[in-house]
């Protein structure tokens, strides 16, 4: 049995109050495990994006809890989560979020830099990363400048600069056309992912289902079922 | 913290746009309220002319004196008084008032005449050309080459001029390190011709300087003084009074206060609006630099780096464009009254301070509210 790398249990989570009241997530129970990727998958709205922000201490549950390594993470202060965040999880957001007047490499540099690293140590030990994801020779360049492809490998690059245990990917392939979505998320799974590591991914895009280890499907805020196992097949 | 410090900065500079947009805004209010401050200051300082140039330690005067220009004529007696106080090393009388030149090619010019202390000299302005002793020359004066010197007719040594139907003859030129408020030229003479010229009531003495035997009878003077009936200022209390009677008993004061808080308001309006829609555009930026893991307290210093930095940068541009355009002022009109002082430098900065102060409030009230939950939602 690998360890265990996140586990939640019993995250109920709800917006708004009384008649506006609305119900992302019920009594969710999940396990992801060091060595695998994980897919959440489902509808708009289904809560799959709350329960990513919940697992990555990002959104406070209602009720549960997420032990993360073993750490409660809901139990930390605002400033020692924002420190396990910065230690422990690197995050590719959908729409990227990188910052448009800071080149490639710089944009890379922000988790080592957070990390009070000096800042040209932190730039060339990014270029190291943006190698990793196939981009050395875009080091200089403005993320403005590169294909919605490239700009997602800068992400991931600045997702693992921070050497993070945990990857939490956004709809990675929300903004590509099929063929990069696939390379991209091939990638991730041949190069990024390794038995030291969890990748949590939330997608509805079923072209990239095949490089899941598991996939748990959500509706309605619930967790209603495995659709694949990987090391079941 | 250096690291974080540079992300900021260069997330700052390297939107031109914005930071020229920033900067322009703190240097054109930076520039207005030293502009405005330095001319309030300029007139100020030319109020006290006479005093700053006849530079004695202390000035004894009628109580209702206000200003250096409204000098109340005292008796004799005063000066004998003063003389003989404790603490008294020496004093001198000192006669300060205007007369009406007739000059040569028959037209009138007001001009200041400044009598001194015949036996003494005490006062005498530094000499550009003549020798100080012909000031006892028969109707001797000598001119101030200032920048109403010209009012004269440009007269060189020798030249001539009446009044009130004696002659005079110029004897000397003098510079002095202010020139008058009034914009007419100055006249120095020594005491007993100025009284004999000039048509007076019956009290003469403009002013008694003294000098004290040491700065600590200073109180003891004014004591003495004040028994007599009269008031006595140090130098530098005596341009307070002046300075206080332009700031709060005429027009000059309320009307330069107007203008530089509406300079700050239109610096504070342009700048704030300016830093909080930057704030605004890199909302998203800042919420991913929380998700990721940055602390609160390091966005906060991200933010009040920016700020400052763009204030001190626009303070410095704005200090350097108002002492070019009073320098290149000054080169073409000699009597431009503008100066610049740590006083009003350190207004513009506190002003300054105060907007950055502002701005950067604004845009960390922003940034901490932001969800990063709101980042993931795209």
């Amino acid at each position: 049995m690998p360890d265990t790398a996140i586990k939640a249990s019993g995250l109920v989570k709800w917006f708004g109050e009384a008649e506006a009241k609305t119900t992302a997530l019920t009594e969710v129970n999940l396990e992801a495990y060091f060595g695998e990727m994980v897919y959440i998958v489902g509808p708009s709205g289904s809560g799959k994006t709350t329960l990513l922000s919940v697992l990555s201490g990002i959104l406070r549950p209602n009720s549960g809890s997420v032990l993360v390594e073993g750490t409660d993470i809901w139990a930390l202060d605002a400033d020692r989560l924002a420190e396990f965040r910065l230690n422990k999880i690197g995050f590719v957001f959908q729409d990227y979020h990188l910052f448009p007047r800071l080149t490639t490499a710089e944009n890379v540099a922000i988790p080592l830099i957070l990390k009070r690293k000096d800042w040209d140590e932190s730039v060339s030990e990014a270029v190291k990363y943006l190698e990793i994801v196939g981009l050395k020779g875009r080091a200089q360049l403005p993320p403005v400048k590169l294909s919605g492809g490239e700009q997602q490998r800068v992400a991931i690059a600045r997702a693992i600069a921070g050497k993070p245990d945990i990857l939490i990917m956004d709809e990675p392939t929300a903004s590509l056309d099929g063929d990069t979505g696939r390379a991209v998320v091939s990638f991730v799974h041949g190069n990024i992912l390794n038995a030291k590591r969890c990748i949590v991914i939330v997608t509805h895009d079923n072209r990239i289902y095949e490089f899941a280890d598991r996939i748990l499907k959500m509706e309605n805020g619930r967790l209603t079922g495995i659709e694949k196992a990987r090391h079941e097949e | 913290m250096k690291g974080i410090l540079k992300l900021a900065y260069k997330l700052l500079v390297n939107d031109k746009a914005k930071f020229s947009a920033l900067l322009v805004g703190i240097t054109f209010a930076v520039f207005l309220m030293m502009f405005i401050t330095s001319m309030f200051i300029g007139v100020l300082n030319h109020s006290s002319a006479t005093v700053i140039n006849i530079g004695a330690s202390m000035w004894v005067m009628d109580p209702a004196v206000q200003t250096p220009a409204n000098s109340i004529g005292m008796p004799d007696y005063v000066l004998d008084a003063v003389r003989s106080m404790q603490g008294v090393k020496y004093a001198v009388p000192l006669y300060s008032g205007t007369a009406l030149l007739k000059l040569p090619d028959g037209t009138y010019q007001a001009a200041a005449v400044i009598g001194l202390d015949d036996t003494s000299l005490f006062g005498r302005p530094a000499l550009l050309e003549g020798k100080i002793e012909n000031i006892y020359a028969e109707n001797g004066f000598i001119a101030v080459h200032d920048a109403d010197f010209a009012k004269l007719g440009n007269p060189h040594i020798g030249s001539e001029f009446e009044l009130n139907d004696h002659r005079g003859v110029i004897v000397g030129m003098a510079k002095v390190s202010t020139s008058s408020l009034f914009g007419i030229p100055t006249l120095y003479t020594t005491y007993e011709r100025a009284i004999q010229y000039i048509p007076n009531p019956r009290y003469t003495i403009s002013y008694v300087l003294v000098e004290p035997k040491s700065a600590s009878d200073i109180p003891e003077i004014k004591r003495q003084v004040q028994a007599l009936g009269y008031l006595a200022l140090t130098k530098d209390e005596f341009i307070q009074k002046t300075s206080d009677f332009y700031v709060y008993q005429t027009a000059f004061g309320i009307n330069l206060s107007i203008m530089t808080l509406i300079s700050f308001i239109v610096g504070l309006s342009v700048s704030g609006q300016t830093f909080y829609t930057f704030i605004l555009e890199n909302l998203e930026r800042f919420g991913a630099l929380k998700a990721i893991g940055t602390k609160s307290r390091a966005l906060i210093a991200m933010i009040l780096f920016q700020a400052t930095f763009t204030a001190l940068a626009g303070y410095g541009l704005g200090v350097g464009l108002c002492a070019l355009l009073i320098g290149i002022a000054k080169l073409r009109l000699p009597a431009y009254f503008a100066m610049l002082t740590y006083a009003n430098l350190g207004l513009a900065f506190g002003m300054v301070v105060i907007i950055a102060a502002i701005s950067s409030y604004f845009g960390i009230r922003k940034v901490l509210q932001i969800d990063p939950f709101e980042i993931f939602r795209g």
